[in-house]
């Protein structure tokens, strides 16, 4: 009976195609909108995420996320080397500083100072030049969006080519060199940004009495690294978090300050709005224009639960197909928006979640419909 | 009920190989208070094994009300009522529903087929209702479909055919899973009088070829000479049944009901 069941529904090609297309756009706006959201998400852990080595960041009590520059003293790198657990410990620099190009550009820019000697820290994504020409003197890596955007250089002619190896450029009116180009992750909030060695940004800032952004920590193996970062905190008097504590912070800072979990929560519920209606409706009105036949299957002889089970799987395989044909979409508007720079991520737990969300829009509906097989009299086809 | 009947007296309810249907004095009302309507008003009826029993009478007399008491899709509120020897009563919904899918065939008025199904689909469905296997329940079907002279249609929709065909194929899904009890509400009223006419015979002929008992609710008195007896009702009331020599006489019924 629920291969029947299937071909009643999809028989009634008016009601079928209305129910595939509404959960298909349910589906879409779902999967899509939390894609998108996703992505933003991913992209606010971006610089956390491309210095893997440090197992633990420490910072000043005050900073809530990776942008916000509240520097440090240097005797924090060195009290924190001095906890028990720690194998190494090493500054980083990151803050804004004017750039000037050769053709008189000038843009704000990030400044990222890694350790001298370990250069741990820098890019791992090296596209020309190396990490270790970082060493030469003046030298910078610029990363490879910066290079091809903000920091192109006009010709004169007119026209404009990115920023390469061999470039000169002025940072806070200091002399520097292109050495290297590097790929990173999209960060959240974008600016142009540049590597180069912590003291070599120490000469670029302009003086003040603490430098320092960030002590990166690696610890010793087999130290439980939460342990660790709550004997640094306590021992430095300064907050110190995991990579993965980090990145949690900075995310949910993010989306609750900027309003975005609010705006794309609100499309998503929309989503799923619209397919409950949608299907909800439209399976309401399959069920109410057929009554007459479940009416009759009743007198034939077939039972409630039958009924109700014949139901939810018409329900169900439209469902499984609206959401297959909606998630595809989703995926195909990523592979367009990606490339534009539009966040887009979707993991397979967030597929898993849509379609229990999708799941969820059919039983729905067909609990709706279903109050009415539950009342009809099979005494009615005697009526008709 | 009139004195001038031949009419079968109200027997006992006691289970009798030769009665399918026995009913004594049931009642049926619908609502409650100023608004409500009783259908039926102590009904006595005896349908026997292998009979035709038309049942007539004019608009609202309660012929409707009584075959789904009869056919155990409605529950009656007062009086006995024996199917197959067996009390719906005793029966919850569930048990209801497996009795008739097992022991009654219905033909509806309105055909009532699914019309996104094939008719051999839908004339299957009894048997898979029965929890007979897909493929051997279309292949019933299909010989079915050849016995009411649909044999090469099996794979069509309901539309493609013509009324006279679409009862054919109700017909053959009231029987392919060889109840007992065959009811039909005005098998013939969406018919001409031509095509009406094969229907009954049709009826007619597959009955006696699968023994089964015929209760039949009709306006269309053209066929009255089909059946075995003519119970006529009125007010939610048999008034008379008429059978034998009277069925000639039958076709008065309609534009004299209570035979007056």
């Amino acid at each position: 009976m629920i291969r029947l069941a299937i071909k009643m529904i999809m028989g009634d090609r008016l009601k079928y195609l209305g129910l595939l297309i509404g959960l298909a756009f349910a589906a879409t706006l779902i999967t899509q909108q939390a894609s998108i959201f996703m992505g933003y998400t991913q992209r606010t852990w971006a610089f956390i995420k491309d210095t893997p080595h440090a197992d633990i960041w420490v910072m000043d009590e005050q900073m809530r996320f990776t942008e916000d520059s509240k520097p440090l003293q240097d005797v924090v790198l060195y009290r924190t080397r001095s906890v028990p657990g720690v194998d190494w410990a090493m500054p980083m620099y990151r803050a804004q500083l004017p750039v000037r190009l050769a053709d008189g550009t000038l843009e704000m820019t990030n400044i990222i100072g890694v350790d001298d000697s370990t250069l741990l820290g820098g890019p791992i994504n090296m596209l020309a030049g190396s990490l270790e020409d970082l060493r030469q003197a003046d030298s910078v890596i610029v990363e490879k969006r910066a290079a091809e955007g903000d920091l192109m250089i006009t010709n004169p002619d007119g026209t404009k080519r990115p920023l390469r190896v061999g470039d000169a450029i002025s940072i806070n009116d200091n002399a520097a060199r292109v050495v290297g180009i590097c790929e990173t992750r999209e960060p959240f909030y974008w600016q142009p940004s540049l590597y180069t060695t912590y003291s070599r940004a120490l000469q670029f800032a302009p003086q003040q009495r603490k430098l320092m952004s960030f002590v990166l920590v690696g610890a010793k193996p087999g130290e439980d690294i939460n342990a660790l970062a709550t004997r640094i905190s306590d021992f430095t008097g300064h907050k110190a978090r995991t990579a993965d504590d980090f990145s949690a912070l900075t995310m949910w800072y993010t989306l609750i300050n900027t309003g975005i979990l609010v705006n794309f929560g609100i499309t998503v519920a929309l989503g799923f709005v619209i397919g409950l209606l949608v299907c909800g409706q439209t399976f309401f009105n399959y069920v109410v224009d057929n009554a007459k036949y479940f009416g009759a299957l009743k007198a034939l002889g077939l039972t409630n639960r039958r009924l109700l089970a014949m139901i939810f799987a018409q329900v169900i395989v439209v469902g499984t197909m609206g959401y297959g044909l909606g998630a595809g979409c989703a995926a195909l508007t990523g592979m367009f928006l990606k490339p534009v720079g539009v966040g887009f991520y979707m993991p397979w737990q967030l597929l898993v979640g849509s379609g229990v969300g999708m799941l969820f829009i059919c039983l729905a509906s067909a609990a709706i419909s279903a109050i009415n097989i539950l009342r009809l009299e099979p005494a009615t086809v005697f009526k008709s | 009920m009139s004195t001038a009947t031949f009419a079968t007296p109200a027997a006992s309810l006691a289970p009798s190989a030769d009665v399918v249907v026995r009913c004594k004095a049931v009642t049926k009302t619908y609502g409650k208070g100023d608004s409500a309507v009783r259908a039926l008003r102590g009904v006595d009826l005896t349908v026997n094994k292998g009979e035709m029993l038309m049942l007539v009478g004019p608009s609202g007399c309660g012929k409707t009300t009584l075959i789904s008491v009869v056919a155990g899709v409605l529950d009656r509120d007062g009086g006995e009522c024996s199917v197959l020897g067996k009390d719906y009563a005793q029966m919850n919904q569930a048990q209801k529903a497996a009795f008739r899918a097992v022991n009654i065939g219905f033909v509806f008025q309105a055909f009532n087929l699914i019309p996104t199904l094939t008719i051999a689909e839908n004339v299957a469905v009894p048997l898979l209702i029965n929890g007979v296997s897909r493929s051997q329940a279309l292949a019933r079907a299909k010989e079915v479909l050849t016995l009411v002279g649909l044999g090469d249609r099996t794979k069509d929709e309901p539309r493609k055919l013509s009324g006279g065909q679409q009862q054919r194929v109700a017909i053959s899904r009231a029987i392919v899973h060889k109840p007992k009890l065959l009811v039909c509400d005005e098998p013939t009223s969406a018919l001409d009088h031509a095509t009406g006419q094969k229907v009954i015979e049709l009826l007619r002929g597959v009955a006696a070829g699968e023994d089964l008992t015929l209760l039949v609710v009709t306006h269309d008195s053209r066929i009255f000479e089909f059946a075995d007896r003519i119970a006529e009702m009125d007010d939610g009331h048999i008034v008379r049944t008429i059978e034998g020599q009277g069925l000639r006489r039958a076709s008065h019924i309609a534009e004299n009901p209570l035979g007056k």
